[in-house]
């Protein structure tokens, strides 16, 4: 159910399966509510990447129910209340594995892609 | 942050809130970079897309989706039945009655097989223990010393538990009864773990030494009632059996002893036995068997090792005393299978019981999966819906095994109400005996309660997946266009319902041919002959022993009182015998000697025998087939006689005429003077057996049964024998007076409870699947209004069209009886020893239950016969 339709097909849908890390990612600064994270993710892709906001939220959810991110209710000055997530210990940890995770797929992914650049490369 | 299922509607709330606040900042930012409100809004909406979906989508990893969907179905499908009364009833109560009769057979088989006395602790471990003989089928007793030699020897057992069921006459004030107690051993109560509320149990040493400890621990039934609860029993005397005892005990409330049958309302030590038991002091005789017990093994023994070390033991015994112990055994029996109280006679009873309530079950349900397929046709429009907007199929399922689980779930409860109700219910099979009704408590536990929700899910599962299979069917397209009564469900569906109905008929056709064949066997066993009258001659017990006579006493009272009850009018004979043929207790048993026979080596004949009267035979209708009955002058002067029945002369003497040889009985010689024709001893389904009698004035015993042939009924002759009892001795109470018809009748009245239960059992799945067969005739008659209209209009008569729906009906019928007939073939040779003279294949039964089957479904395929016959055709085609 995550990434359904083809709305936004002018920009790069997330990979699926990303969305969680980048989300963590982008928490590890700063504590941020729904909007400013979706923003955040977009400016920090330079206006590549574009979540979903169909998947942003279940995926706030899902990471909050494995207790990797936790939520709290902030009254904003002058708009309504929101809801900021935070990182949590855990969510950190698991973040650093991702990332490794992420890291070694990348380059085995690149080496299979430009087989030659590789062996220059490394 | 997690929220409870409860608490999900404010936890929706939050979300939206969220959502919403998301859709403000982005509005907020785009009427910041220049933006109208209007096109703001209108961005920001676009921008996050479907707000619901989102909203959905992040509620399903909230994770109690199922949850919330259980409630939503539970929901609807109160609706739905609340919406079709009739139906609802009709199908709780065909469940009610298939799961009660299952809870009730269960709550039977808890409080008489596996959990019968609910006070003692750890029943697990508990298991019977009795005697065995070479070439004896049964068990016998165990002799106290034998007992003790076990209880010395036997390093794997914790305790042996000695309970000996006895009746004795219990006078409070003015009032006497017959109540039943127990000889037990001293470590009794501790043993079994059940301590009294006020007083004390025994204490060790309490079971030695001859009527040396007059103690008596009493019931708290006994003690609210007839001693109305007194505070200050203990150490007040209570003559019992003649002899003053000083109760020292009270037992708490629910406690009714070891004895599956009877609540117990005393307790004696086993000191006391001669006390209560006729035949003299038994504590050092080797050779009276009379104790039953139970062990409790210590803890992580298994009954197979307990048997291998006792089993050791009595093989020891067996060659320390040759002359009491050869070809003696000991054997340990799980509780359920004790066979010396009503658990083992039940046993077989309660076993053909859960199979039959489980045929039970099958026929509700499949009576139930009727009604709901009938629905679900009703229901096809609205389904087909539900999947035409997107609803998974898997759902739909869920929605009807929902509704079948509501169903099953109050036919569940009606059920156990139902349980609840019968729990009591087997006694009233049983007659009272002495005027005092049996205790046979069903117990309705935790473990009858799970297999009764274990019961409900499988009918839950059973008639819900009916309609199922058939919604599966459902084809979109086709049921949208053409909602039309009569063109789906036309040939699949039909064939469910009668099969349905074929496996309705045929299980009721095996229940029906397994109560033919008990009720046959019951009609055998009640009168095939036992070898002596069983009219015109009525039996009773003066009891001589717990009024506490002595000996000169009784034979001088049992004198007078027999020339008496000569002297009334309508008496033809009279006559004392020690034990009445097929009653509870045990007979006398013997080593025996035979000049002239060498028994084989390892063994050691022992016959049991009977201590009677003169005109015992006469008295009794048991005829002499050579020799002479005993007289008068057969007593302690005369020369030692005996009688014995024609397997005996049989046996020992090969042929030869017995008469004037001689026989050794517990080491004393006795002359042969008659030979009796073979009767049944202590069952009705005995083989014949050696069997002989002695004189009673030869071998006295106080404890004797008075016989009387006569004309009158039991009533007419109680009244005349209280007056002359009381005349001799206004203190002693009588013991009903009955015929020996109703010592037959008694003596097999489990197989009556049998018969009684699978009739019934029986009758209800005959009721069941007769709705059954009407429900799916008059239905296909409903739906079929168009053809037979058609018929009709082609030249069909009336007659016809009834011919046509009958032989429809019946060609099920005829299809279920097959069915049920080839089961039934399989299924009856189950009914084992419950069968008496009658094959499990009798054709007589097979017969029977097919005329049954016949008329029923006749009676249920006649009306929708009659209104096919009635059909208007021109009203049918225009309809």
């Amino acid at each position: 159910m995550i990434g359904r339709g083809n709305r936004y097909q002018n920009r790069t849908e997330i990979l699926q399966g990303t969305l969680d890390m980048l989300i963590l990612q982008t928490l590890q600064w700063a504590p941020r509510h729904g909007y400013a994270l979706s923003k955040a993710i977009r400016t920090n892709s330079g206006e590549i990447l574009k979540v979903d906001t169909g998947s942003l939220y279940p995926a706030l959810h899902r990471l909050e129910r494995k207790g990797w991110i936790a939520a709290e209710w902030k009254t904003s000055e002058l708009g309504p209340r929101l809801r900021v997530y935070r990182l949590t210990k855990t969510g950190r940890k698991h973040l650093i594995s991702e990332r490794s995770r992420w890291q070694r797929l990348t380059t085995a992914i690149a080496g299979i892609l430009n087989p030659a650049k590789k062996v220059s490369e490394t | 942050m997690s929220f409870p299922f409860w608490r999900r509607k404010r936890r929706n709330e939050e979300l939206n809130e969220e959502i919403q606040a998301h859709l403000t900042l982005a509005e907020r930012e785009a009427m910041e970079s220049g933006q109208s409100q209007r096109e703001a809004r209108f961005s920001a909406r676009h921008e996050f897309g479907n707000v619901g979906l989102a909203e959905e989508v992040t509620r399903d990893t909230w994770g109690s989706r199922w949850l919330v969907d259980l409630s939503q179905d539970v929901r609807f499908g109160f609706r739905i039945l609340r919406r079709s009364p009739g139906f609802s009833a009709l199908a709780i109560l065909c469940l009610t009655l298939g799961i009660g009769a299952n809870a009730a057979v269960f709550s039977w088989v808890e409080g008489i097989l596996f959990r019968p006395y609910p006070a003692v602790t750890h029943q697990e471990q508990l298991l019977a223990i009795t005697g065995t003989a070479r070439g004896e089928s049964g068990p016998t007793g165990i002799s106290w010393p034998d007992l003790l030699d076990l209880r010395r020897n036997c390093t794997l057992v914790d305790s042996f538990i000695v309970t000996k069921i006895m009746g004795t006459t219990l006078s409070i004030g003015d009032r006497a009864e017959v109540t039943a107690g127990s000889i037990v051993s001293a470590n009794y109560f501790d043993a079994i773990g059940v301590h009294p509320i006020l007083g004390r149990g025994f204490v060790p040493g309490e079971d030695t030494g001859r009527n040396a400890h007059p103690v008596t621990v009493i019931s708290y039934q006994l003690w609210k009632g007839r001693f109305k609860g007194d505070p200050q029993i203990i150490g007040k005397t209570q003559r019992l059996s003649g002899v003053l005892h000083t109760i020292v005990g009270v037992m708490p409330e629910g406690f009714y002893g070891t004895f599956v049958g009877w609540a117990m309302q005393f307790w004696v030590p086993a000191s006391m036995e001669e006390t209560f038991g006729a035949g003299g002091y038994k504590l050092e005789d080797r050779s009276a068997r009379w104790i039953e017990a139970y062990v409790r093994l210590k803890p992580g023994v298994t009954p197979r090792q307990g048997q291998e070390e006792i089993s050791a033991v009595a093989e020891r015994l067996e060659a320390a005393y040759p002359d009491t112990n050869r070809g003696r055994g000991i054997k340990l029996w799980p509780l359920w299978q004790t066979p010396f109280n009503n658990a083992g006679t039940l046993l077989p009873t309660l076993e053909i019981m859960l199979a039959v309530v489980v045929f039970v079950l099958l026929i509700a349900c499949a009576n139930v999966g009727n009604l709901l397929l009938v629905r679900s046709f009703a229901r096809r429009h609205e389904m087909t819906v539900r999947l035409a907007i997107g609803a998974g199929r898997s759902r739909l399922l869920k929605q009807l095994l929902t509704e079948g689980l509501i169903l099953s779930a109050f036919g569940a409860a009606g059920g156990l109400l139902v349980a609840y109700w019968c729990r009591h219910a087997l006694v009233l099979l049983f007659p009272a005996r002495g005027g005092v009704a049996m205790h046979l408590p069903g117990e309705i536990d935790w473990r009858v309660v799970a297999l009764s929700a274990g019961v409900c899910l499988i009918a839950t599962l059973l008639i819900g997946l009916v309609p199922a299979i058939q919604s599966a069917k459902i084809d979109l397209a086709g049921a949208l266009k053409a909602d039309s009564a009569g063109v789906v469900g036309g040939a699949g569906r039909a064939w469910v319902r009668s099969g349905l109905v074929l496996v309705q008929v045929s299980l009721s056709f095996v229940l029906l041919v397994g109560a033919g064949l008990l009720m046959q066997s019951l009609q055998k066993i009640r009168t095939s002959s036992p070898g002596f009258s069983t009219h015109g001659v009525l039996e009773t017990v003066v009891p001589l022993v717990s009024a506490g006579y002595d000996a000169p006493r009784a034979q001088s009272f049992q004198d007078e009182l027999l020339e008496r009850v000569k002297a009334l009018p309508g008496v033809e004979s009279a006559a004392f015998g020690r034990m009445t043929p097929l009653s509870y207790g045990s007979f006398s048993s013997t080593p025996i000697a035979v000049d002239g026979y060498q028994p084989p080596p390892e063994e050691q004949p022992i016959v049991q025998y009977n201590e009677v009267g003169p005109d015992y035979f006469a008295t009794m209708g048991i005829p002499l087939v050579s020799g002479r009955e005993f007289t008068r002058a057969d007593d302690e002067k005369a020369a030692l006689v005996a009688a014995v029945n024609e397997t005996m002369a049989a046996k020992y003497w090969r042929g030869k005429n017995p008469i004037g040889e001689r026989v050794q009985v517990k080491g004393r010689w006795m002359q042969v003077v008659g030979v009796a024709k073979d009767s049944k001893y202590e069952s009705v389904r005995e083989t014949p057996k050696p069997f002989f009698y002695v004189p009673l004035r030869q071998n006295f015993s106080r404890g004797a049964d008075l016989f009387i042939r006569t004309p009158l009924n039991a009533e007419t002759m109680a009244t005349a024998l209280t007056r002359e009892v009381h005349t001799l001795d206004p203190g002693l109470a009588l013991y009903e007076v009955i015929t020996l018809q109703e010592q037959v009748d008694r003596s097999t009245s489990p197989q009556m409870v049998a018969v009684t239960l699978v009739g019934v059992l029986g009758g209800l799945a005959l009721l069941l699947a007769t709705i059954g067969l009407y429900g799916v005739m008059s239905y296909a008659v409903s739906q079929s209004a168009r053809e037979l209209g058609l018929r009709m209009a082609l030249g069909a008569g009336s007659v016809n069209l009834l011919r046509l729906v009958l032989s429809r009906g019946l060609a099920l019928t005829a299809g279920g009886v097959l069915l049920g007939g080839v089961v039934a073939l399989a299924l009856t040779r189950l009914l084992g020893n419950l069968l008496y003279r009658v094959s499990p294949y009798d054709p007589l039964a097979f017969g029977s239950a097919l005329a049954v089957m016949t008329i029923a479904s006749l009676a249920a395929c006649f009306l929708p016969a009659w209104r096919a016959a009635r059909t208007d055709p021109a009203r049918a085609l225009r309809d």
